[in-house]
This record gives structure tokens, sequence and C-alpha cells, in this order.
């Protein structure tokens, strides 16, 4: 069943939408939230478990001190105040990807609240964006939906579930209602989930990969008539996972919730589903009794107490904040605003900063992070990031070029085969045999072939014509397959026809 | 008046995945509309700048170094688990994709 849509151009005509955001997100700690298991990423299923994050009868959690000081960490960043004193509470539901029936969170008494982050706009607008709460909790585990046809849990047999993941320290950002975005609504969703992943990424709290899971959005989007106060009934859209999908995810739901109202029907408030394969949303489920939580205090953990040395301890420990670091980059890097924007809005800021600080120039790094990575992460219609080309293989490939052993494009041909999981780029280079042809002797003979085919233009060069060797150039790349190294071919045409260059 | 009645216990026995009679709702109103009323006693006599008391143990920021520490292999972990498969823990499906 597909929801009607209207314009996004006409729904903003008619309506003004509010937004919200829920952001998740996994500090990299060494162990967990409660429990001195391993908290890694990708390991054997439930290999990185102990009694406490299977919840079995009589175990004791303990809190971990630096998940507690990266979520201080994080209010500090985002410009809150820190509770003096909090608690933990249990969140009560069924669902096997929480063995204990209960997520151990925070109720009323966050560790961080009344914050806010300055988000900057893709034409270097700044919006600010009010954060209500920023609290502890655990992450649950993983399940995987087995048969049915799709994979998914609609017409699943059963499910299989690893809880490496259960216990992995979450702090949970909430914003204030966020008014005012207009039109900008979907650019400013995705620039808010950018700002905030950056922030955790910057501090060192998360290693803030999307395509991981380390942060994870739900947006929350309502519309009302243009001049009325009371806000418009909301939908919450879950796990919108990449910097794309929140903002074709908050597009979308505006478009929907335009076509009901406008048809003179309700928004239910329900819980929807991203799909990112049709770039629409599904109902979930409506909103119940099983948001009734049944939240109290959990009775095995203690308070937290905040002191002022300990929070300014933190405080002082803080990285250079994103903005000026932003600035900073930009001036060692000698890119224009427009190019620098052009990076930042591309969302690989981080990777041309890794790429040269893995000994690529800073104008290599933009060549092949703007150029070809963007072009094909553009026809696969993922982010740049996602294509799965590390800083390290562009470091190689540009090697590669320098030292003469490939040119342009053959580069292209060997991130083919990286991109297709054969190796590095040099295993790519000797496996396909992609190297340029550098045999003097190999290339000498394609251009006296070349020479003889076209010999009004060889006398066009001797007669002092130089820019006619482009077409023995051509002709010579066209017998080697394109790959000789362009220079040192013209280098030898020349040589031959004893011209000096 | 009990500040809870039969209607709030069928509720949290509903949430708490509880089935209970309807003499068990009954008595259960009855019990826990005591207990319930003991408390609000011991609130009336705290005063409204007394917090809420979370927990009865004098004690703060009992907090763990983050070193890894105990942890099970997978056999120790599914050695309970009424079903398991390729290492994982099978369970029925359950159709809320949350």
């Amino acid at each position: 069943m597909t929801d009607a849509t209207l314009s996004f151009d006409v729904a903003m005509e008619k309506f003004d939408p509010v937004l919200g955001f829920e952001v998740h997100v996994e500090l990299n700690t060494a162990t967990k939230m409660f429990s001195s298991a391993p908290n890694v990423f990708g390991d054997e299923p439930n290999t990185n478990v102990n009694e406490v994050d299977l919840g079995l009868p009589g175990v004791l959690p303990v809190v971990n001190k630096k998940a507690v000081e990266s979520s201080i960490k994080i209010g500090l960043a985002l410009n809150c105040r820190i509770a003096e004193s909090c608690t933990f509470a249990r969140k009560h539901y069924f669902y096997p990807d929480t063995p204990k029936n209960f997520q151990t969170s925070q109720y009323d008494d966050p560790i961080a609240y009344d914050g806010f982050l300055d988000v900057e706009l893709s034409d270097g607008s700044i919006f600010r964006v009010e954060i209500e709460r920023a609290h502890m909790e655990e992450d649950a585990g993983k399940l995987t939906h087995m048969g049915g046809a799709t994979g998914r849990i609609q017409g699943a047999d059963f499910s299989l579930v690893d809880y490496n993941r259960a216990g992995v320290p979450l702090v949970e950002i909430v914003t204030k209602p966020i008014q005012g975005a207009g039109s900008r609504a979907p650019e400013l969703a995705k620039a808010y989930v950018a700002a905030v992943r950056e922030i955790v990424k910057n501090l060192g709290v998360s290693d803030a990969k999307m395509e991981r899971g380390n942060v994870r959005c739900d947006a929350n989007v309502s519309l009302r008539p243009y001049g009325q106060e009371k806000f418009g009934t909301r939908s919450e859209t879950k796990n919108v996972n990449s910097l794309r999908a929140v903002e074709n995810a908050v597009r979308f739901e505006i478009q929907r919730h335009a076509a009901v109202l406008d048809s003179g029907n309700t928004i239910v408030q329900e819980t929807r589903h991203w799909h990112e394969d049709t770039k629409s949303t599904t109902s979930g489920r409506p909103k119940s009794d099983a948001d009734d939580y049944r939240y109290f205090p959990e009775p095995d953990l203690l308070p937290i107490l905040a002191t002022p040395e300990w929070v300014e301890s933190l405080r002082a420990e803080l990285p250079e904040p994103p903005a000026a670091r932003r600035k900073r980059l930009q001036a060692d890097w000698g890119y224009t605003d427009l190019e620098f924007r052009d990076v930042v809005n591309a969302g690989v800021l981080d990777e041309i900063e890794e790429t040269v600080a893995a000994g690529a120039s800073a104008a290599v790094a933009r060549k092949w992070w703007m150029g070809e990575i963007a072009r094909r992460a553009k026809l696969a219609d993922v982010d740049p990031v996602a294509l799965g080309v590390t800083p390290a293989v562009v470091v190689e490939l540009d090697a590669l070029i320098r030292s003469g052993a490939i040119n342009d494009k053959l580069a292209r041909e060997v991130l083919d085969g990286v991109l297709a999981g054969e190796g590095t780029p040099a295993d790519v280079v000797q496996s396909r045999g992609l190297a340029v042809v550098s045999d003097d002797g190999v290339l000498q003979s394609a251009i006296d072939t070349a020479l003889a085919a076209q010999p009004e233009v060889a006398d066009k060069i001797r007669a002092g014509k130089i820019q006619a060797v482009g077409a023995i150039v051509g002709g010579v790349m066209k017998v080697t397959k394109g790959q000789a190294d362009a220079g040192r071919v013209r280098e030898l045409i020349l040589k031959t026809l004893g011209v000096e260059g | 008046m009990a500040a809870i009645n039969r209607d709030d216990v069928a509720h949290l026995a509903q949430l708490a995945h509880i089935e209970m009679s309807a003499d068990e709702l009954d008595r259960m109103a009855g019990e826990l509309a005591v207990i319930v009323d003991s408390v609000k006693s011991v609130s009336e006599v705290a005063g409204a700048d007394i917090p809420a008391t979370s927990h009865p143990i004098p004690l703060t920021n009992v907090l763990r170094e983050d070193v890894v520490g105990h942890v099970l292999t997978a056999g120790q972990a599914l050695s309970g688990a009424p079903d398991a498969q390729g290492g994982r823990f099978r369970v029925p499906a359950i159709l809320e994709e949350d």
C-alpha cells in the first residue's frame, strides 16, 4: 500500500512543519554500560556477553565510569546543564532484544538537560536547535528474522538473537520541538544529525559510524496550518540510519502528512518505518498501552553525583569544537569557501582529513572524494562514506599514479577492482594487469607504427607544429589500450622525430 | 479512597503479562490499596522539601573502571537457552518491529 503525498512545494505552501529528533549514540567504551563484557562490533554472536548482559538471576550491574564521563562530555558539548545528581530507571517492555524484560535507562532526571546546538546549513546560515535532554541507557541485542519471503518480521517463522550489543552504552539525545525551519526542514534534519555525529566523533566518545548503527535517529514530524500555535499530531519514523535517509524521511513524512491533512483526514499518532528501497515510510504500530513502560528507580544502581570538580575536569578535556576545527582545516587545506562547503555538505570532511593525514595532498584528497568517489556514490545512491573506499586506498591510488605505475584512467579501473573486493590497489594492478606500459621498447614500436600510419602528421611535427603530437599520442594510447603514460609517449615521439619539446 | 483500584490492577497485570482471574484481581486490588495507602501516609510526614527516596543506602558513584573482565563463551551463554541455532538464541517471531 502506498500513501498519497503532496508535492513538497505545495505541502510547504499549506503547512508549517515542526520537527523533533531522538538520536541514539553508542559509546566506544572498552566495556558495556553495566557489565565488564567487551563492547566490540562484529564479533561472533554471543561471545561478548556475561551474566549481567543476559539478565540472569542474582547478578549485580555496576556503572561504567568512563561511560558516565563520556555522557557528561556529550552534555557539555551540547551546551547542556549537568545534573548534580541523577539516577537510573527500569523501562519495562517485553521483546526478545532485551533478556531482562526491561532496559536500564534514565527517566525524570537525565544526566544532561537544557542545552542547544547551533547547526550550520548549506548556505552558511546558523539554525539553533534546543536540546531537551541527553540521558544514559543501554543498547539492546540484535534480532535476525528468519524465514518468510523478505527477511522482514512480517511472515518470519522465528528470530535469532545475538546479545553482543545488549548493554552497550548509549546516550539518547532528545531535542525540544523544532519550529520555524519551514521548507528547510529536511535539510535541517540532515544537518542536525550530521552535527551530533560530528560532535560525538570529535569528542572521541563514539566511533560515530552510522552504517554500523553507532548513531541512529528517530525523526518526529508534524504539520500545522501557518499561524497556529498548537502542534499537529506527530509521527515518529524509527531508525533512519544515514544522513541522506534522515533528509529523505523528513521530506517524505511532510509530503504524506500534507496529503492526509489536505484531504480533510487526521494524522494517526504512530511509529513509521523508513524504507530505503522505496524512499517511503510505512505504518508501524499505533501508540498504545505498550508505551506504558512502568518506569521505576533501578534498585541495583546507586545515584550518580556529578560534582562541579568532576564536571570541570571533564570540560577541560573537551577538544576543539567542530566549527573551530572547520575554520582551521579550511585554512590548512587552502580550499575556497565554496570548495570547503561542498566538502562539508558531501559529508567527507573526516575522510579528507584522514586522507591528508595518511600522506596525500589536500588537493589530491579533494580530487578523489569530491570527484570519482562522489560520482560513484551518486550512481549507487549512497553516501560517499558508505561506498567502501578508505583513505588508505586513496593514498595508495595517488602514490601509484605519481610513481607512473598507473594513469588516471587506469586508476578508475583499479578502484573498480578494490570495490569488487579484489584487494588493495597494488593487488588489483597486479591481478588485472593494469600497469601502464613503461617498457620503452614496446612504446617505441607503437610510436613507429602510429607515425607510419600518419606520415602527414609526422611531417607537421617535424616542421615545428608540436601541438600535432596529440594525434600520434592518441594512436599510441589506442594500440596500448590506454595503458601508457601519455607524458612519456609524447617525449619519445618528439625524440624519435628529433624535435625539441 | 484507595489510590489504586481494580481497573488499575487489571491494567498493570496486562502490562506485566500476568494472567489474573477475577477473584485474584479483587483480592490484589484490596491488598495493593493497603500498601499504597501506607506509603501515602509516609508521604504525608515528609514535607515538600524532602526529595523522594530512590535508594535506601546512603551511597553514590559506585563506579567501575572501563576494563574488560569476565566474559562467557557462546556455548556458556546459550547453555540455558530453550532453543538455539548457529550460536544465537532462537525465539518465536514476535510481530513488533522495534
